[in-house]
């Protein structure tokens, strides 16, 4: 067996003493090399090791770096390539687990040899293992319908594979489908976006899938089973033409907090807006005054089509795909959650996507920059950023395009009103292409910037100037003074935070969320789009906050990644399966109940029963639960797990066997 | 749960009302407050920026002498409960001025270890002991029509005490709701009533309360609600000052909250103290007309106007 112990650069040699570390492997079992260097992984690292392995006829390797998840594959290939079977490799991680999480240089080399010698003894009772190789479903799934979800569909629906597009509201384009004009080059959000899903809406390798959601997957990297819930429209797609003629006549008036997030009302029967795709709409059960007194039925006698029907129910759909890509979006921090703020007590106070739709010429107010009467332009306006972002109480981190789109406003504002604009601002931060130019524009057109959280909004003047105005008070920090600013209108621009369902979500894709609630991909900088789950990738604003361009890139970096797999039709999967000796099976079948993949059967004929290798998991709940132990869990076997265990403990044991012998000197 | 009762000086004399009103709803509510015997000042606002260690022996000493089978400390004064909760807050995370504090205590056979009571305001143990409901549901006499302002202080809701928002609370709010009063949304509820800025220079004492008296004025209200002595003190005995320094009208009874609890229960109008303030609460109080609203402001709604901010997601 070799032993390889990696520097890091200092990430461990800083922390841990690696020249003791590899004087201690010397000395446990079976080690017939142990060695240092300085990075394991870079070539020269995986050269040592693989010469090794040719000179000395190595069949058992063990290195001490980082967590497996970061480089196991690494150095399983270079095995692989020197001949040896790539599973009599351990990885012992004395970076994660040791130097990066203590200050203490003596505990650190103390507790880097335990761990080694408990890699050392478990990979002298590992087992070559042969691969299971499974072929790729070529059809995707894309969870969500904003620009993320259809770049990456358009993408992987262009180069010829199947897609499902899932979008829980009635029309695919998201938040941006929302926007009026985008930052920093004013071009209009809908010119841009609604030729994208008109091409998703009809490419003949994309399926819609749009009021419906996913509620459960099974499986694993290429052979994904899904089951999507898709509400019941009460309109048969198959005969409306999407003319209108139900919306128009539809009596029943709503405020509409999704696509014109509260500032505009729809019908109860509707479609989100005229560029909607598909064009079909559909009837709010919750408002619709059929569902709820059994009368009207106005839109069923007018449409021309006969397309509506009352008596539709929610369909269940099950489909089989070899990836998923998740693209869910973000939800708008709730400003009521601040609440000297004042949103949702003075009227005036709007946030940023209610700003949007009154920016936007297909929204309520037709363009105009108004107040909530509907009719007064405003002569000043304050812009507050960081609502909910960089703020302990709230979401700590930086929401990231709040700058940006609030420098759009201030703009548009001006461009349209020649009202005063006040940015209330803790840091500008406008890091991209052409944004820090479109800051010094903003700031040469005459908008205000005034650094500080405003404290608070307010409507009590303290003076006759402050009369029927909105107050922001704030403290300067340039000037070193409190300030009042008083403005016509105030505009919040709110956090974007995970959806609310993020977690439930993550589980049902078996995905984890980080400590804010945004999905974890699998490493921050070098697989930013996968996930610890192979075959299930993330893309835009679910894995945190990020604009439009980046939202693309991730987009179609994960149909990049789908793209390959598909071409290498085959996959790998780890062989790390539980199997039954039949021999001393009982046939009492507790096995087949509890495994959480449905991975075993039962065999009527032979009274045992039968594992799948290709759904099992090799999670172990079957082995830990048989009751007369003939159940093994490849690479976890209960011989492996013994030795881990007492290679652990054995400077324990060492310790304690020289403690008897100093007692036996007469020390106490 | 007993509660130990910390009256604080301004109980006895200025804010009688406060106490007296106090004790008849909380003995009415069935609230058992059992008083500190040979309590001291708490300091007030000044003293802990002259003698640190002195003000902590201060609070100290009251905290050390709360009758055994106590576990919640109770006071009804806004800058009493801050000293209090502070002193505690400030010698369990500082043993060295715990020290130096029980060997001042020690002088008098006292001691006391930090972190062992709940320090609370009353305006929390009605909230959360008695609850909204309980105290809805004693209401005999709502005080349906009357405008009322909430008034919190400065002090009462901030730093973070844990059970309000400290920038924009509504516990008093909530019960002045379930007294049945219409309450304001009062956007001064947390600003600063000058403290004793009236007696060290009176125009800024007195600009501070033109600001709250305006809204309050501006936005109807027939009295403001306070929880704390100075607030009553100050905008109650200085509106006539603040009038003839700006050439206001101000003329806004200014209530202890607990007096308009004994009143919605039924309790004796003269047990409650009122009548003790100096902008008499008489006539607007008086339900034998009818209680008093203050001006209505009228709302108009254009045909144009969009729909209202703040609509709850579905």
């Amino acid at each position: 067996m070799g032993v390889y112990v990696c520097h890091c650069g200092t990430n461990i040699a800083g922390m841990v003493d690696v020249e003791a570390v590899v004087k201690a492997a010397l000395e446990f079992p079976d080690v017939a090399v142990a060695t240092e260097y300085k990075f394991m992984c870079s070539g020269v690292g995986q050269e040592i090791i693989e010469k090794d392995i040719r000179d000395l006829k190595l069949t058992r390797l063990v290195v001490a770096a980082c967590s497996p998840h970061m480089h196991e594959s690494t150095f399983r290939a270079v095995s692989a390539r020197a001949g040896m079977d790539p599973y009599m490799l351990g990885m012992c991680n004395i970076r994660e687990h040791n130097s990066w999480i203590t200050d203490d240089k003596l505990a650190a080399t103390k507790k880097a040899k335990a761990l080694l010698s408990a890699a050392v003894f478990r990979v002298r009772r590992q087992r070559p293992l042969d691969p299971v190789s499974v072929d790729i479903n070529p059809a995707t799934l894309v969870v969500g319908g904003g620009i993320a979800g259809i770049h990456a569909a358009l993408e992987i629906a262009d180069a010829g594979h199947k897609v499902y597009l899932v979008e829980k509201e009635p029309s695919i384009g998201g938040h941006m489908s929302q926007l009026d004009k985008t930052f920093p080059t004013l071009d209009c959000s809908a010119c841009i976006l609604t030729p994208k899903m008109f091409s998703a809406g009809r490419h003949p390798n994309i399926t819609l899938m749009t009021y419906s959601e996913v509620i459960s997957v099974k499986g694993f990297i290429g052979n994904y089973e899904v089951q999507v819930r898709r509400k019941p429209g009460f309109v048969k797609t198959e005969l409306c033409t999407g003319c209108g003629s139900c919306q128009q006549i539809c009596p029943k008036k709503v405020v509409d907090t999704v696509y014109e997030a509260g500032l505009g009302y729809r019908k109860a029967v509707y479609s989100p807006f005229a560029q909607a795709v598909p064009k079909f709409p559909v009837i709010d059960a919750e408002n619709c005054l059929y569902f709820k007194t059994g009368k009207c039925m106005m839109c069923e006698k007018t449409c021309p089509a006969n397309a509506i029907d009352f008596n539709q129910r929610e369909k269940f759909l099950d489909l089989k795909v070899g990836n998923i890509i998740l693209a869910t979006g973000y939800n708008l921090f709730d400003a009521r959650t601040i609440p000297q703020y004042g949103y949702g007590r003075y009227p005036n106070v709007f946030t940023s996507l209610e700003f949007e739709r009154m920016l936007s010429s297909s929204g309520p107010t037709g363009g105009r920059v108004v107040l909530r009467d509907g009719e007064t332009r405003p002569g000043s306006v304050g812009i507050i950023h960081c609502v909910g972002s960089r703020d302990k109480n709230y979401h700590e981190y930086c929401s990231k395009v709040c700058c940006m789109y609030s420098l759009k406003f201030a703009h548009l504002i001006m461009e349209k009103t020649g009202a005063e604009v006040y940015n209330f601002y803790i840091d500008m931060r406008t890091p991209g292409k052409q944004y820090e130019e479109f800051y010094h524009r903003l700031q040469n057109e005459g908008a205000r910037f005034i650094r500080g959280r405003a404290a608070a909004v307010m409507d009590t003047p303290f003076s006759k100037a402050e009369e029927d105005k909105l107050i922001v008070q704030v403290e300067d920090t340039l000037l070193g003074r409190q300030r009042r600013i008083a403005v016509d209108m105030v505009i919040l621009s709110p956090a974007l935070e995970p959806r609310a369902d993020s977690r439930e979500v993550g589980r049902v894709f078996g995905l984890g969320c980080d400590a804010s609630g945004f999905f974890t991909e699998l490493h921050p900088k070098l697989a930013p789009v996968s996930t610890m789950t192979d075959g299930i990738y993330v893309a835009g604003t679910c894995q945190g906050p990020k604009d439009i361009p980046e939202t693309v890139a991730q987009a179609g970096a994960a149909a990049a990644h789908v793209l390959s797999v598909i071409a290498r039709g085959k996959v790998e999967l780890e062989p790390f399966k539980a199997f039954i000796e039949k021999g001393s099976c009982s046939g009492c079948r507790i096995c087949n109940g509890i495994c959480p993949y449905n991975a075993i059967s039962f065999l009527e004929n032979e009274k045992v029963p039968e594992i799948n290798a290709a759904l099992c998991k090799g999670c172990g709940t079957c082995v830990a639960a048989c009751p007369s132990q003939t159940i093994t869990a490849g690479h976890f076997t209960s011989d492996q797990i013994m030795a881990e265990i007492e290679g652990i403990l054995l400077d324990v044991k060492q310790e304690s066997n020289e403690s008897s012998t100093t007692v036996k000197g007469g020390k106490s | 749960m007993k509660y130990a009762f910390y009256p604080g000086c301004s109980g006895e004399h200025r804010a009688s009302a406060y106490q007296d009103s106090l004790e008849l709803v909380a003995d009415f509510l069935n609230l058992e407050l059992s008083p500190i015997p040979d309590w001291n000042c708490c300091g007030a606002t000044e003293y802990l920026s002259v003698n640190r260690l002195g003000a902590y022996a201060l609070s100290a000493r009251n905290l050390a002498l709360v009758p055994k089978g106590c576990d919640q400390v109770v006071t009804s004064c806004s800058a009493c409960y801050l000293n209090l909760k502070k002193t505690d807050k400030i010698l369990a995370e500082n043993p060295d001025i715990a020290k130096d504090v029980n060997a001042a205590l020690a002088e008098g056979n006292l001691s006391y270890s930090p972190g062992i009571y709940s320090i609370r305001h009353i305006l929390e143990v009605f909230i959360n002991d008695i609850g909204l409901d309980a105290i809805k549901g004693k209401v005999v006499s709502p005080l349906s029509g009357l405008r009322v302002a909430p008034f919190y202080g400065c002090m009462l809701v901030r730093p973070n005490n844990g059970y309000d928002h400290p920038e924009f609370p509504h516990t008093l709010d909530d019960i002045l709701s379930a007294l049945g009063a219409e309450v304001l949304t009062f956007s001064m509820k947390t600003h600063c009533c000058g403290g004793h800025m009236s007696q060290i220079k009176a125009i800024t004492g007195y600009e501070l309360l033109r600001r709250i008296l305006g809204e309050a004025q501006g936005k109807g209200a027939g009295i403001i609600a306070v929880t704390c002595p100075a607030c009553q003190l100050n905008l109650d005995a200085y509106q006539d000052d603040v009038n003839k320094t700006f050439g206001t009208n101000f003329r806004i009874p200014v209530m202890f909250f607990t007096q308009l609890m004994g009143l919605a229960f039924g309790l004796d109008r003269a047990l409650l103290g009122l009548g003790k303030e100096l902008i008499s609460a008489h006539e607007v109080l008086s339900f034998s007309k009818g209680l008093q609203p203050g001006n209505k402001i009228k709302k108009d709604k254009s045909k144009t106007a969009l729909p209202a901010s703040g609509a709850k997601k579905r």
